[in-house]
């Protein structure tokens, strides 16, 4: 269960928005992909599942278990979604549809995926709900998105990509929207569900600090370019690169604590 | 257990309004077609000019038919026209509008142009033009404000399937393993259904005013089909001598275009999801914000 991307090449109306980004996550690797906005991580990770917008067109080769993922036809890659690679977006507030119930957009892959019953979903769904510790898991599959609050939505968010139990989880800045101690909240949440599926990590932020507490090596982007490659540790003590001096400049100097107790 | 949505519906006093008088005119239409106090078309030259009174709870017309039983069949012709041009409006509003919101560029743009050009042509005069050469039919008004309206409903309901089209909530579907129709069905639809719910329910009003306008005016339903319009223009030549028999099929025009667009009005509210926050909090205490 292996991710493979080599010399990816996004074009969005001729433009190169990402220039030959080659990396590499083998089975239980946490790899976080850092880079100011702008430098191409996220449209890396929406590459990778084939949602890339409209006017963008990707090339070179994105190997899935030996599998090239360009190319293939969204019908194909519709499978591997959800089932195979999960992802959770940054914001919280537009990831959730406001007319459909948590309950029913958390079992949503599973009925597409697993071809499960409407009442032996929603018990999956309560059962996943717990799983990323929502309060009431019961009550909670019955509400609105509207209705829960920014941290409790990204806890829907996550358990909608973990619901089938993915290999490779990608995380694209899960916690940029959220309040600091929220954030500590759905980080040792993420790592434990990690830890606990022995599921690969793909986490993508601007944040060295939150970086050094998720991920073992770091893939540095600037301006659609891999500008260095090292663990963490060398990154944080010894960056190599102005782009990642800078990032160490400006990570948040928040302490996270690992409990999830406020800083 | 009654659905969210027609409880909602049903609080509010103008959408409660709308619903019960739409629901009276399809029953009055459906009743129609197996029994009127009279024959509609019967005339009886002894009873003409009668006041409303027993038997003849409205009164009779000029020839002596029961004025009730012309409403009657009327409702027959009014329901039939106005849910035509509703199926039509919608048939070519959601096809217009899904290609134009979520094909390839190229072909968004040309049809959004289409759309731009084709909203500008007169949809009663064109219907009017087709009746005076090719001779009238309610087939006409269908076609015609269903097209017309569809091309309404497009323009409207276009950007609205864009802007949900490209929004987080699709995208993560999507990344959930749905495809492209299965997000459509479950995500964009339900989403644009509330604006596009209140232009059908206009496009259904004013089918139903084009069609007594165009029966007026000699180019909608043949003498021979039962029409409000028609009625409209039969008695308003007496309107000098016997107002009050003018007063029914006008009526009845006007308070079904008012029910059609409170209805409308009401619908949109009860789907609409922004305004679906106030109530849901109010029927569940305790919510964990």
């Amino acid at each position: 269960m292996s991710l493979r991307v080599e010399d990816l090449v996004i074009e969005i109306d001729g433009r190169r928005v990402v220039d030959g980004v080659s990396f590499e996550a083998p089975d239980g690797a946490r790899l976080g992909l850092i880079g100011e906005s702008g430098s191409g991580k996220s449209l890396t990770a929406l590459a990778v599942l084939g949602l890339l917008p409209d006017g963008a067109r990707a090339s070179g080769s994105i190997r899935w278990n030996g599998v090239e993922l360009i190319g293939m036809p969204d019908r194909e890659l519709a499978k591997l979604r959800g089932d195979d690679i999960g992802i959770v977006f940054q914001e919280p507030r537009t990831a959730l549809n406001p007319i459909r119930t948590v309950g029913r957009q958390i079992a949503e892959s599973i009925r597409i995926h697993e071809r499960v019953g409407r009442r032996e979903a929603r018990e999956r769904a309560i059962a996943e709900a717990a799983r990323v510790r929502l309060p009431d898991p019961e009550l909670i599959v019955d509400r609105y998105p509207h209705q829960l609050s920014g941290g409790q939505r990204q806890r829907v968010a996550i358990a909608m990509a973990l619901a089938c139990r993915p290999r490779l989880l990608i995380a694209d800045e899960p916690t940029t929207a959220l309040d600091v101690t929220v954030q500590a909240g759905i980080l040792t949440l993420l790592l434990d569900l990690v830890r606990d599926e022995g599921m690969s990590l793909m986490f993508i932020t601007h944040d060295l600090a939150v970086l050094a507490q998720v991920a073992a090596e770091g893939v540095v982007l600037e301006h659609g370019r891999v500008v260095e490659r090292a663990p963490v540790g060398t990154l944080l003590t010894a960056p190599a690169s102005p782009v990642t001096q800078g990032l160490l400049r400006d990570a948040t100097a928040t302490l996270w604590r690992p409990e999830g107790g406020p800083a | 257990m009654r659905p969210l949505w027609l409880r909602r519906l049903w609080a509010v006093s103008t959408g409660r309004f709308g619903l019960i008088v739409v629901a009276i005119i399809a029953l009055l239409a459906l009743v129609s077609l197996a029994w009127t106090p009279f024959d509609p078309q019967a005339s009886e030259i002894r009873d003409r000019w009668m006041p409303p009174s027993w038997p003849h709870l409205l009164g009779t017309d000029d020839t002596g038919r029961d004025i009730l039983s012309l409403i009657m069949a009327g409702a027959r012709t009014t329901v039939f026209v106005s849910v035509g041009a509703g199926v039509v409006a919608t048939l070519v509003g959601i096809a217009l509008a899904a290609l134009g919101a979520l094909t390839a560029r190229w072909l968004r743009e040309t049809v959004a142009v289409l759309v731009d050009i084709l909203i500008a042509f007169p949809v009663l005069l064109i219907a009017m033009m087709i009746s005076s050469v090719w001779g009238g039919s309610l087939w006409v008004v269908i076609w015609s404000v269903g097209i017309g309206f569809g091309v309404n409903i497009a323009r409207v309901t276009r950007p609205e399937l864009r802007r949900v089209q490209q929004s987080d909530f699709v995208l993560a579907a999507r990344a959930a393993g749905l495809t492209a129709g299965q997000s459509l069905v479950r995500h964009l639809l339900p989403n644009v259904a509330p604006v596009f719910i209140v232009q059908l329910s206009w496009s259904m009003a004013v089918a139903v005013l084009a069609e007594a306008g165009l029966s007026y005016l000699g180019f909608g339903a043949s003498v021979v089909e039962p029409s409000w319009g028609l009625l409209l223009a039969d008695l308003q030549r007496y309107i000098g001598v016997h107002p009050l028999s003018v007063i029914w099929p006008g009526l009845a025009i006007t308070v079904t275009v008012l029910a059609l667009n409170l209805l409308g009005d009401g619908l949109r509210e009860a789907t609409d999801p922004t305004l679906r926050h106030r109530a849901a909090e109010v029927h569940t205490p305790g919510v964990v914000a």
